[in-house]
């Protein structure tokens, strides 16, 4: 059992709130990913769950047991940093040894703890080499090595991936997940990259300025996201938030210049919130790809728009245009859009999220 | 080859032919005193005061070396400066190993194991590089008479470590904070604590910064007149004090030979330091300069 537990948690410097009241529950073999811009405090918490910043209110837990007061060595975790922290002046083994020989594990033990790992990593042949001597994706598979050999409860990432280029950044990835299928460890992982949120979660906390904006599965975090903030940071590109009007009848009327004002019936809302948003000014969030060009003489509701800028990025097109007089990106079949040129647009409304013009939170 | 090509060639040669020319010329005016002393040493007496003086000698003999070495009169003791020598050993070994760890550990904790005023205690250990020596001699001579250490060579060594502590913290903590936190927080997560951080993972990556600290206290120690002349007296001075005492007090014909041997007695073991580790000096002064 490996469960982490995060109630109530508070940080503060002096009166510098970094964290207020953040509760994130997640059960054994969670891949739980802490997304936000810098400064949000999402390396603040994993610090303060490593044990590396002590806790100003609330309780840690790790498999059942409050670990506020243990030391890191006590607390069964272990930590891949963002600079690797790897010791320079440490063979790759002795790197991959240090803790082990801390807790003074036999040699044989020792021995078989490595070669188990290095195998896993694929690092065998790297074994007596110095950090300065690899590259940044093989240093990145030693800082995972010296985890694994802990054999911890829990594993901590601090942004693994941002110091790697693009490529090795996607492949280090996948090796990520492939090495939390195989070994079913829970994991915590902080990034600022929603694309490593969204390929790696089975959990997702989206913060900003210390508080959690939600915590779900990346699926849900993408379709239903809990506020504007949250949309408009999952996804590129990202969640078009739109004003418009919503009549009694649950339909959004959006404004386009020079054109009939787009009507778009049929989102899903409660009663109770169509009653008490009726007849008010809401945000209508629509994603890229949830545009489609309108099939012509079709009968379905559409939209008439003015392209205005056009990029395509190969498997599909980027199209701008305006809509309720804010910027809109809609992401098109290659080919389909033209700049300059108008066109008809349907949008599948089972997609659309509303969110509150004034708390800018969702509407259900 | 156009004539603009041509001139502009020779102006390039003109400044080599200047600079070297300088470098040259600045280089034998910087030895000149040195070639003096070598040649001077290797002199008879008779031969010194027949005139030449800058001249390679006739007759080369290290008789004067001898002398220097073993027989000199310093005071009523006429047994060189051998034992002073060994004086100056005495205190400048455990000196600088002591003020060099001192420094290492405080560089340590004021970079990675921050406390509230980490800062304000830096800065108070710096005002201690600007400390003149003679600021402090009442006082030292006071705390050294009261701990009895007065006149001993470990009254010397502990006056040299606490003045050089100032420097190594300097020294060590401006490269400890050039090591990612990161690595600390490693090392604490694998189990490590205070002191096997510090063994395992700090200083075996100092060793640049080390050997920039022994060679800057060794010279400093080892070259220190005033704090030697002040705190001990006869047997137990250093070095520094015993070559003063040679060339200033002599009797009969100023014997220019065995000042010039003592000098350079003195003076060896810096040179053997900066000799052996120089290149370890460039290379730790520059380090943190450049995140290699």
């Amino acid at each position: 059992m490996s469960t982490l537990e995060i109630d109530r948690v508070r940080k503060a410097y002096g009166n510098l709130e970094v964290l207020k009241e953040v509760s994130i529950s997640i059960g054994t073999g969670d891949f739980l990913v802490l997304l936000g811009p810098s400064g949000c405090g999402k390396s603040t918490l994993l610090n303060m769950i490593a044990g590396l910043e002590t806790v100003t209110g609330g309780e840690i837990r790790i498999a059942g047991r409050t670990v506020n007061d243990l030391s890191p060595k006590d607390r069964d975790i272990a930590m891949v940093f963002q600079s690797y922290a790897l010791y320079p002046t440490m063979t790759v083994r002795q790197n991959i040894e240090f803790g082990m020989k801390i807790r003074k594990v036999a040699q044989a033990d020792r021995d078989k703890a490595v070669k188990t790992a290095s195998d896993l990593l694929q690092i065998t042949h790297l074994l007596d080499r110095k950090p300065s001597q690899l590259s940044g994706g093989q240093r990145q598979r030693v800082a995972m090595g010296r985890a694994i050999v802990r054999e911890p409860k829990l594993f901590l990432f601090d942004e693994p991936l941002s110091n790697l280029d693009a490529k090795l950044r996607v492949d280090m990835r996948t090796e990520i997940k492939r090495l939390h299928a195989r070994l079913g460890t829970t994991i915590v992982y902080v990034t600022h990259d929603q694309i490593e949120a969204m390929t790696l979660a089975t959990r997702v906390a989206v913060m900003k300025d210390g508080v959690v904006q939600q915590l779900d599965e990346p699926q849900a975090v993408y379709d239903r996201p809990a506020n504007v903030y949250v949309a408009r940071f999952v996804g590129s590109p990202a969640m078009n938030i739109v004003p418009a009007l919503l009549e009694a009848d649950g339909t959004a009327v959006i404004e386009i210049a020079r054109r009939p004002a787009a009507r778009v019936g049929g989102i899903a809302l409660s009663a109770d919130a169509l009653h008490r948003y009726a007849g008010k000014r809401v945000l209508v969030g629509i994603r890229p790809e949830n545009f489609s060009i309108a099939p012509t003489g079709s009968t379905a509701p559409s939209m008439t728009i003015d392209f205005d800028v056009v990029e395509p990025t190969g498997p599909d097109t980027l199209a701008v245009f305006q809509l309720g007089g804010v910027e809109v990106t809609a992401r098109l079949p290659p080919r389909q859009a033209h700049a300059g040129r108008e066109a008809a647009l349907a949008v599948d409304t089972s997609k659309i999220v509303l969110f509150d013009s004034e708390t800018e939170t969702r509407i259900d | 080859m156009s004539t603009e090509a041509r001139s502009a060639r020779r102006a390039h040669q003109f400044g080599r032919l200047f600079i070297y020319g300088s470098l040259i010329a600045l280089a034998i005016f910087y030895l000149m005193p040195l070639w003096v002393m070598i040649v001077t040493s290797l002199k008879s007496l008779d031969e010194i005061y027949s005139g030449s003086f800058i001249g390679l000698p006739q007759a080369i003999t290290f008789e004067a070396w001898e002398k220097a070495w073993g027989q000199a009169c310093i005071g009523t003791a006429c047994d060189g400066l051998r034992p002073y020598f060994v004086n100056s050993l005495l205190m400048v070994i455990p000196a600088v190993a002591l003020s060099t760890a001192i420094g290492a550990i405080n560089g340590y904790i004021l970079t990675k194991w921050r406390f509230p005023g980490a800062n304000f205690v830096f800065g108070l250990m710096l005002f201690g590089c600007f400390l003149p020596f003679q600021a402090v001699i009442l006082p030292m001579a006071q705390l050294l008479g009261s701990l009895r250490l007065s006149g001993t060579i470990p009254g010397l060594v502990l006056v040299h470590t606490v003045y050089g502590v100032s420097f190594t913290t300097l020294f060590f903590r401006n490269y400890f904070i050039t090591i990612p936190d990161e690595l600390t927080r490693a090392a604490q997560i694998d189990g490590a604590g205070f002191f096997r951080i510090f063994f395992s993972v700090m200083l075996p990556t100092a060793l640049p910064i080390i050997v920039v600290s022994c060679i800057w206290q060794f010279t400093q120690i080892w070259n220190d007149f005033l704090f030697g002349v002040s705190f001990t007296a006869g047997q137990s001075s250093p070095i520094t004090v015993a070559l003063n005492n040679i060339v200033n007090v002599t009797m009969g014909r100023k014997q220019y030979n065995v000042d010039m041997a003592a000098a350079m007695i003195a003076a060896i073991p810096t040179l053997v330091v900066y000799i052996v580790a120089g290149r370890y000096f460039v290379r730790g002064l520059t380090a943190g300069a450049v995140k290699g």
